[in-house]
């Protein structure tokens, strides 16, 4: 016979998705929120999402190719991943040398170090944002206003959940403002209905499933009525405060696009949902009596590291067994 | 619409032949008989070399309770009984037979009228369905005698027959409904006979409306026998995923079997030769193959005699395609690649899937990116990623407490994974290895 | 300054608190524990590759302490001397074993056994081997995708590329068994080690009949049963269709090797002998007779009179020469 035959073990199929494509999915799922960032606070913008991307894919190749010297793998776009999603958690205002020092620690520290993709514990990019966030507390917390001016002059810079933890009253800014990004905040964080078209979009094309997200924000939710229901506050406050903590800060950015990170989340639904509860409490312990305003990066390192303990007892259920 | 309860994937279902009516394949001059066809004891040859045979003659007996018969296909004379490639280019012991002209066994009748009364005993009905050597076409070979056995203490509450077809590509089970409808609810009603139950379910998944209206227009007629339409996901063939979608009750993990949750699982060909044996007393001696594959000229059903060698069928779809190729007895998901395209047609042979191009080879394994597609693809609840990894670390205990044993190889896991990994393929040898140090265990624990 | 005091105290006693609990933990749990243990261990060359049939070196020192009979145990790694001074010092009787060395039996190289298709699954000759007969038609033959390579320890085994066998060091080689028992067909075995690592094996384990094999590989064994009639030693033995020297009663004669038709047994590390027609065959058998042991002595003695008269009396001194350096060998080195 002159054309040879091909042997494999069964099965003989495989699927139409691969890293590069779901990597892929992903960048096209933020892309919304780009957009509705560079509208809000101009071309800065595009500048620091630039930089950490094409920052992060460089170091990922230098150490693969000087340091590693395995494989390639940079062109599976998890470098470009990493970047985008490190730029939106920077203001849009930060100095082009802190952005290579945030991709270097994301890159260089929280992914190669552990093997790279798919081995790191903890999520690269909120690694990045936390370091410098701790490192650089004032460039990290000085946000530009939104181009557009409106509403608030009064809160100078500082994001909505900031102006709450100093007094104001949660609803500081209508959910419209929120939904829309007319706020100042970082890159990401500002768009909530552009964040909920990329949710849709990689549910749509089976990237994730809705299991975690929706169960961090609905666990911060349900925190954030029971605080308002205990406080002894009554009408309007009682959905206020919910939906202002819900779509203020890096919620959705944070439940979408960083708590499903694969390699950082547990491998089972009842495990994710475990995972999702936790981001959420945290979450808003951090917001509502932690030092930050913000807690969702906080809340998602630290259920990053009870992953391989969830992973280890968190089983998923079995077929035939009760 | 009813289906399992987790996992599952659905790959491009590509069922190419699936309006192609049931076409018969001309006589071959020679066949190959391999002794063993069926999960169980190989079985003991009756004939020898010169041996003249006629067409339904036993040519090898069930060696034990859990082996089947096999019979002659063709008519002829007995030219070798020894050690040939079988697919998978392994040796086994088989009978070659060369045809002269087509005699009957006289027992059999040919017929085609319907014959629905069957007055025949429990016992009888076994007896014949041993007699004519079934097993389940489906793939799995299980005889079929043994399945209807129902042992002490156990009580069956309702037959399901198979109906999904579930493998990409496939067909034959499909185009048997359609064309053997009528004679498949009487198999129906023989094996509710069989095994003393009222109560008859036939699956069908929702891809296939035509079967499903047909066998719906027909089961009217025969009281305790439904038709179930399923939602399309592969594995639904499986036996333990079917009951679960059509009675809700999962089979616990092993060594629980179908019986222990009340259900006897039969595929619709079997069921269908099931009818054929006991009305007709025609043994399994043909069965419809689906010939398939994107890049055949001629993707379809053929009627073909067991011992058909695969070259005759390939080339009635039209020949190989030019270049390298996959060949696989069965579907894409289950299937085997086979190197010996002169071994035979089998009784668990549904189809020939011939992949060529990309479909032929797989892509290259990227690294593991956690993201648990295959932990939610699993039918079993299981996690294929770690059993994976676990068995390339040799730590056998590990995934013998994670339940490999319970795997059914269906190759959902390796479907889904996105970098590519040959999950099953290590799951598999892992599995074995855990049986094989149950079986151990359980040995030394007699001693 | 008082900060400074009050902290070096304060460090000082919890120093001594921790030291005084740990002292009294390490008291009431101690295990006893027989010191030759380590030192038995220690004596022991410390791979852990499972050789003995213990997880790692630990388990055989244990094991070597507690048994009263240590004569089942051998470390193959460390090999006669070592188990020689274990036994020594623990006043015990130990195995005596010949040295080994993985061989591999499988002649079939890309060129003598062409490939019928290609493997696309997981490189693991376990995996292959549980689908089918592998990349060419032999059902016995190496797969090729090196799972004695992944299983040796000591970095004795090698997939030659050209070739595509395992070929072994056998220098490396501590024949601890654990390619052995990875090869899924069974084709490595455990053969004596002859000084200067010559070897005479049959290097094929086909059992298909000879047809069947030719068809399949060009230097597989037929079964044809040459090399037994051939051997002086009663060392071949042919079951199955497939020919067995026994490395015991073998005396690297090296007449099986020119009456192999297909190549099939291999010699290693000397010259093959000349290819006379029978003449070079007899005057070997008469030196060798002489040092065989008695169990193989008695198998000559059949063929003596065969033999004699085939000898012309000034046979190759050559031949005879080397022979007996052969022969001689391992009482020099042992």
């Amino acid at each position: 016979m002159a054309n040879k035959l091909i042997v494999a073990p069964a099965p003989h199929v495989q699927t139409t998705q691969s890293t590069a494509s779901i990597m892929r999915d992903v960048v096209i799922a933020l892309i919304p929120a780009l957009v509705v960032s560079t509208v809000v606070f101009g071309a800065n913008v595009l500048r620091v999402v630039a930089l950490s991307v094409a920052a992060c894919v460089a170091f990922e190749y230098l150490i693969q190719r000087f340091l590693v010297r395995g494989p390639l793998t940079v062109n599976n776009g998890s470098a470009v991943v990493t970047g985008l999603l490190l730029a939106f958690n920077l203001p849009a205002t930060i100095p082009w040398w802190i952005v290579l020092i945030g991709a270097f620690v994301a890159i260089a520290v929280a992914k190669m170090t552990f093997g790279g993709l798919g081995k790191n514990p903890f999520n690269p990019a909120l690694v990045g944002r936390v370091f410098l966030l701790v490192a650089y507390p004032v460039q990290m917390t000085t946000f530009p206003m939104p181009v557009t001016g409106g509403a608030f002059d009064a809160l100078s810079g500082a994001t909505p959940l900031a102006a709450v933890k100093h007094g104001a009253a949660a609803d500081v800014l209508g959910a419209q403002d929120l939904l829309l990004g007319n706020m100042p905040g970082s890159l990401g964080e500002v768009a909530a209905v552009a964040l909920l078209c990329g949710f849709v979009y990689l549910l749509w094309r089976r990237v994730i499933t809705w299991h975690i997200p929706v169960t961090v924000l609905a666990t911060m939710a349900l925190f954030a009525f029971v605080c308002a229901l205990s406080s002894g506050e009554g009408g309007a406050l009682l959905w206020q405060l919910p939906l202002f903590h819900v779509l203020a800060g890096g919620a959705i950015l944070g439940a979408v696009f960083m708590a499903t990170d694969y390699s950082t989340s547990p491998m089972t639904v009842r495990g994710g949902v475990i995972f999702a509860v936790g981001i959420g409490v945290i979450t808003m312990l951090i917001r509502l009596w932690g030092a930050y305003p913000e807690g969702m990066s906080f809340a998602i390192l630290i259920m990053n590291a009870c992953v391989p303990l969830i992973n280890k007892y968190v089983k998923p259920k079995r077929f035939g067994v009760k | 619409m009813k289906t399992f309860p987790m996992g599952g994937v659905h790959p491009s279902e590509n069922k190419l032949s699936g309006a192609k009516p049931i076409e018969v394949l001309p006589l071959p001059d020679v066949v190959t008989i391999p002794l063993a066809q069926h999960i169980g004891a190989p079985a003991v040859a009756k004939v020898a070399k010169g041996d003249k045979v006629l067409t339904g003659q036993l040519l090898a007996e069930a060696a034990s309770f859990m082996s089947a018969n096999i019979h002659a296909p063709i008519s002829g004379t007995v030219t070798a009984v020894d050690l040939q490639p079988n697919g998978q280019g392994l040796r086994q012991m088989m009978i070659t037979i060369k045809r002269e002209g087509d005699e009957w066994a006289e027992s059999i009748d040919r017929s085609e009228t319907l014959v629905r009364e069957c007055a025949l005993s429990a016992q009888e009905i076994i007896a014949r369905i041993k007699d004519a050597g079934i097993v389940g076409m489906g793939g799995a070979t299980f005889p079929t005698h043994v399945k209807l056995s129902i042992p002490p203490g156990k009580k069956a509450e309702c037959v399901i027959i198979n109906g999904v077809e579930c493998e990409p590509y496939l067909t034959s089970d499909h185009r048997t409904m359609l064309e053997h409808g009528e004679e498949l609810v009487v198999g129906v009603t023989i094996l509710m006979k069989a095994v003393g139950v009222s109560k008859a379910y036939i699956g069908i998944e929702n891809n296939k409306p035509d079967a499903i209206a047909h066998l719906r227009g027909i089961v009217r007629n025969y009281p305790g026998i439904e038709v179930v339409p399923l939602q399309v996901k592969y594995p639904q063939g499986g036996e333990k995923q079917l009951i679960a979608a059509v009675t809700g009750r999962q089979v616990p993990p092993p060594p629980a079997l179908p019986i222990d949750v009340g259900a006897v699982v039969c595929n619709a060909s079997t069921t269908y030769a099931v009818y054929r044996a006991v009305q007709k007393r025609m043994p399994l001696i043909e069965r419809v193959v689906t010939v398939t594959g994107k890049k055949l000229k001629n993707p379809r059903n053929l009627l073909t005699r067991m011992g058909t060698p695969i070259t005759t069928l390939l080339e009635a779809a039209g020949g190989l395609p030019d270049g390298d190729c996959k060949v696989l007895n069965g579907g894409p998901m289950m299937g085997r690649a086979m190197v010996q395209l002169a071994s035979p047609v089998t009784k668990g042979c549904s189809g020939i899937t011939v992949l060529s191009g990309r479909d032929a080879v797989r892509r290259t394994a990227q690294q593991c990116i956690k993201c648990a597609k295959c932990v939610s693809a699993c039918p079993m609840g299981l996690e294929p990623y770690f059993l994976s990894k676990m068995t390339q670390k040799k730590n056998w205990d590990e995934i013998e407490s994670r339940m490999i044993t319970s795997c059914i190889e269906c190759g959902s896991c390796q479907a889904t994974c996105p970098a590519y990994l040959p999950l099953l393929d290590w799951i598999r040898l892992g599995k074995q290895t855990v049986m094989g140090r149950i079986r151990a265990r359980a040995a030394a624990a007699k001693k | 300054m008082q900060v400074l005091l009050y902290t070096i105290l304060t460090l000082c006693a919890l120093g001594i608190l921790a030291a005084v609990v740990l002292y009294f933990v390490a008291q009431k749990f101690r295990v006893e524990e027989d010191p030759r243990i380590d030192e038995v261990e220690k004596m022991l060359p410390g791979a852990n590759c499972g050789g003995c049939g213990f997880a790692g070196c630990r388990g055989m020192a244990d094991a070597l302490v507690k048994r009263d009979d240590i004569s089942e145990l051998f470390c193959p790694v460390g090999g006669g001397d070592c188990m020689k001074a274990i036994a020594a010092y623990l006043g015990k009787a130990a195995a005596e074993k010949q040295p080994e060395v993985a061989t591999v039996r499988c002649g079939g190289t890309c060129e003598k056994r062409p490939r019928t298709n290609d493997y696309n699954g997981v490189r693991s000759c376990a995996v292959a081997s549980s689908l089918y007969v592998g990349e060419t038609a032999c059902a016995f033959g190496c797969l090729g995708f090196g799972d004695c390579v992944v299983a040796c320890a000591f970095d004795a085994i090698h997939i030659n590329p050209a070739t595509g066998l395992p070929e072994v060091d056998p220098e490396k080689c501590t024949a601890c068994g654990a390619c052995v028992k990875a090869c899924p067909r069974m084709i490595i075995e455990l053969r004596k080690k002859w000084p200067k690592n010559r070897a005479v094996y049959v290097s094929c384990v086909s059992k298909d009949k000879g047809a069947a094999v030719m068809k399949a590989c060009k230097a597989g064994c037929i079964g044809c049963g040459k090399c037994e009639k051939v051997c002086a030693f009663g060392a071949i033995t042919v079951e199955n269709n497939l020919a067995y020297i026994d490395p015991q009663k073998c005396k690297l004669c090296r007449k099986c090797v020119n009456e192999c038709p297909t190549g099939a047994i291999r010699l290693v590390g000397m010259d093959p002998l000349p290819r006379e027609p029978k003449a070079p065959a007899a005057p070997k058998t008469a030196p060798a007779a002489q040092t065989a042991t008695p169990a193989a002595a008695k198998e000559p003695v059949k063929e003596a009179p065969k033999a004699a008269a085939a000898v012309k009396p000034e046979a190759p001194k050559a031949v005879e020469a080397s022979e007996s350096k052969q022969t001689a060998a391992p009482v020099e080195k042992s």
